[in-house]
């Protein structure tokens, strides 16, 4: 009984079943509204959302739509590991929807408008990224603007800014409001595949972005957890006065960590346009929901960046899981609605520990009265 | 030119609305990150009203349902921050954004499932309220006085004299400011947020339905409310949480927003040749530079964002 109350002690654990209580939460709330719509396919609607790819009866079909989400998942994962960093550091980067967007503009002005190779494009739009959060962090740092007040209003700014830039002619397509596709304008600006594609029954939009993208959330953990540089960066967001008591310096500290979270974010673009799946629609009016799903798989990532791999993987699931439903019968943002409940009942994450520690020190005191005594004893061992 | 006033005063009134209802939030100690959602919910309510009521509904009658229903409905959807937010001390941003993705995702999967039932070829996310938005509208020459101008600006008086000149608003403003100390003087720091947060919805949900009847007669539902919630933040943070200022900014933004709109029709700004999307940036540009200027003696409540905890000190 000792080593099971130690188990839910754990924080990971907490976390991990906090995430899954949430997922669950969310899951319930969207059956409940598919079976007010029309109980009689509700069932098989919410097993679609959850399946997602694997509702796809033959094996080509299975990899090809699996590839297809994993697309979305990469850009995704960025901005939740972008989002998660700055978190770390005590910054809420609310602009990485703008990071976002000036990743997307200056990537694909890259490609169509100067016809620049793939990589130089995916540079090009990390550090567009980067600038913007870096503009963030220095009104932060030195004239004490909150980062989400100007990260909200970057989004905006940084939104019409990109839609003007890519309505140039030669990178808008003059019959659509998108603009061109890389492979009929500029096909080396395509991140290549390595081969990778013909795993996903030539799924052509598959690319080392996916790979790519996991690669980075294991280094962001190792930078927080285990260098000197991370420990800084989370010094200064602990307690800045303290980390530049202690001489640190703690305003260029928060520059680079907006800045670095602008880059992942700019990146997670880059990806997802530099692959081809998508083209920018220049008349968009709203602030791409990227960012704002990507502050969503960071806390059901339990705020840790191995955790944001599996739950960017999950919200993306569900979401293309949403476009699979019957539309005659159910509307598709239903699992816009799932993953909205879901991050609500993350911000109870917190209280939720709370709860969990209470209940089991209450069930080790009623249980056994020098609980506290045996706990210790076996800590030590 | 009739035109760009009428426009400007219309829009200035959603964003006044809006500020005011973020500017009570905040004055209580809560950040409200998600007017936009409240807002969403306050048009989806005032929709459902206006295209409920038969159009032979007297116009009072109509103009003070519609209200009510959007009033009824923001404030409903603020106790979701109120809840999270003070009861349960989780992070203001985090459930502020949550909200927002929430009121769009949910008003859409009503509205169509709504739309479908009556008829099951209908998959639109459209509110038609056509027939009784004429009871809003007074035409005095070429100009069309919208009846939630008058209300933005009893709205604005209204919030003057409560926070300033009533000792509910200066106990509010005591909670965000310092809560310890207004709780060691008797005050229920935890109620005076809620009121807080009750009237951001009722002002956010009035702000919602303001502005979907704004310019048109019908709402498609899955574009939310185009970032206008975020606008008003911006008009509350330019207007240093103070209505009458708060007036000005929202005046001002309206006006930018107005011109983004009627440029083509003013002879001498359709020479110049500026894009519309200039005129949209317009508003975000001014307050990020304004924010830089006066950011470090800000006029922000003190413990603003800080959930507020009776044990600690």
């Amino acid at each position: 009984m000792n080593e099971k109350t130690g188990f839910f002690r754990k924080p990971a654990v907490q976390s991990l079943l906090g995430s899954l209580i949430s997922i669950l939460i969310g899951l319930l709330i969207g059956f409940v509204v598919l079976l007010l719509i029309n109980p009689a396919g509700a069932g098989a609607a919410i097993r679609t959302i959850l399946l997602n790819f694997m509702t796809k009866s033959s094996g080509p079909a299975l990899m090809k739509a699996l590839g297809n989400t994993l697309v979305k998942t990469s850009p995704l994962l960025m901005c939740a590991l972008s989002v998660c960093f700055c978190y770390k550091v005590g910054l809420f980067n609310i602009g990485a929807a703008g990071q976002y967007e000036a990743g997307a503009g200056v990537a694909l002005y890259c490609a169509l408008g100067l016809h620049l190779n793939w990589f130089v494009c995916l540079v090009a739009g990390m550090l567009a990224g980067a600038l913007l959060g870096a503009i963030s962090g220095a009104l932060k740092a030195y004239r004490s603007v909150n980062e989400v007040i100007s990260g909200i209003m970057l989004n905006w700014i940084t939104l019409y800014l990109v839609n003007t830039i890519l309505t140039a002619p030669g990178i808008k397509d003059p019959t659509s409001p998108y603009t061109l596709t890389l492979s009929t304008t500029n096909p080396s600006a395509i991140i290549p595949s390595f081969g990778l594609s013909a795993l996903f029954a030539n799924n052509k939009t598959v690319t080392i972005a996916i790979p790519l993208a996991v690669l980075i959330a294991v280094a962001i953990w190792v930078i927080l957890t285990k260098t000197k540089f991370g420990y800084e960066l989370r010094a200064t967001g602990f307690n800045k006065d303290a980390a530049k008591y202690a001489g640190m310096r703690e305003k260029k500290n928060i520059i680079i960590t907006l800045a670095i979270g602008g880059g992942l974010a700019g990146l997670g673009a880059g990806f997802l346009f530099l692959s081809g799946y998508m083209q920018w629609s220049v008349t968009q009016t709203s602030v791409p929901g990227m960012g704002f799903n990507g502050i969503a798989a960071t806390f059901l990532g339990g705020l840790h960046p191995i955790g944001t791999i599996f739950s960017s993987f999950f919200i993306q699931n569900i979401t293309d899981g949403g476009s699979l439903i019957d539309k005659a019968v159910y509307p598709s943002q239903i699992s816009d609605l799932i993953s909205a409940i879901i991050i609500y009942t993350c911000g109870f994450a917190a209280f939720f520990r709370q709860m969990m520690n209470a209940f089991i020190a209450k069930k080790a005191d009623k249980n056994e009265p020098n609980a506290n005594a045996v706990a210790e004893e076996g800590g030590k061992k | 030119m009739l035109l760009l006033i009428q426009y400007t005063l219309i829009f200035a009134s959603v964003l006044s609305l809006v500020a005011l209802g973020g500017c009570f939030s905040e004055h209580s100690g809560v950040i409200n990150l998600g007017l936009e959602g409240i807002m969403v919910m306050g048009a989806l309510g005032g929709a459902l009203a206006m295209s409920r009521l038969p159009a032979t509904t007297s116009p009072f009658v109509i103009v003070v349902v519609t209200i009510l229903t959007a009033v009824v409905f923001g404030v409903v959807y603020s106790t979701l921050l109120g809840f999270a937010a003070i009861n349960f001390k989780a992070d203001q941003t985090l459930i502020g954004t949550a909200m927002n993705m929430l009121a769009t995702a949910a008003s859409t999967v009503f509205v169509r499932a709504m739309n479908t039932s009556v008829n099951p070829n209908n998959v639109s996310t459209e509110v038609s309220y056509i027939a009784t938005k004429p009871a809003f509208i007074v035409k005095i020459g070429g100009f069309e006085f919208n009846w939630f101008m008058l209300i933005a600006v009893i709205a604005l008086v209204a919030s003057y004299i409560v926070l300033y000149k009533t000792r509910f608003g200066l106990r509010l403003m005591a909670c965000g400011e310092n809560p310890q100390a207004a709780d060691s003087v008797g005050i229920n720091v935890y109620k005076m947020r809620w009121a807080g947060v009750l009237i951001s919805g009722m002002l956010g949900g009035l702000g919602g339905i303001v502005y979907i009847t704004a310019g048109v007669s019908s709402w498609k539902f899955d574009v939310g409310v185009a970032g206008y919630g975020f606008l008003a933040l911006a008009v509350m943070i330019f207007g240093q949480w103070k209505p009458t200022k708060i007036a000005m900014a929202a005046l001002l933004f309206g006006f930018f927003r107005a011109l983004s709109y009627v440029y083509t029709g003013i002879s001498w700004l359709a020479s110049m040749n500026i894009p519309s999307t200039v005129y949209i940036m317009m508003p975000y540009i001014i307050s990020l530079i304004v924010l830089a200027f006066t950011s470090k003696n800000s006029k922000a409540p003190k413990a603003e964002g800080i959930p507020y905890d009776k044990g600690s000190r």
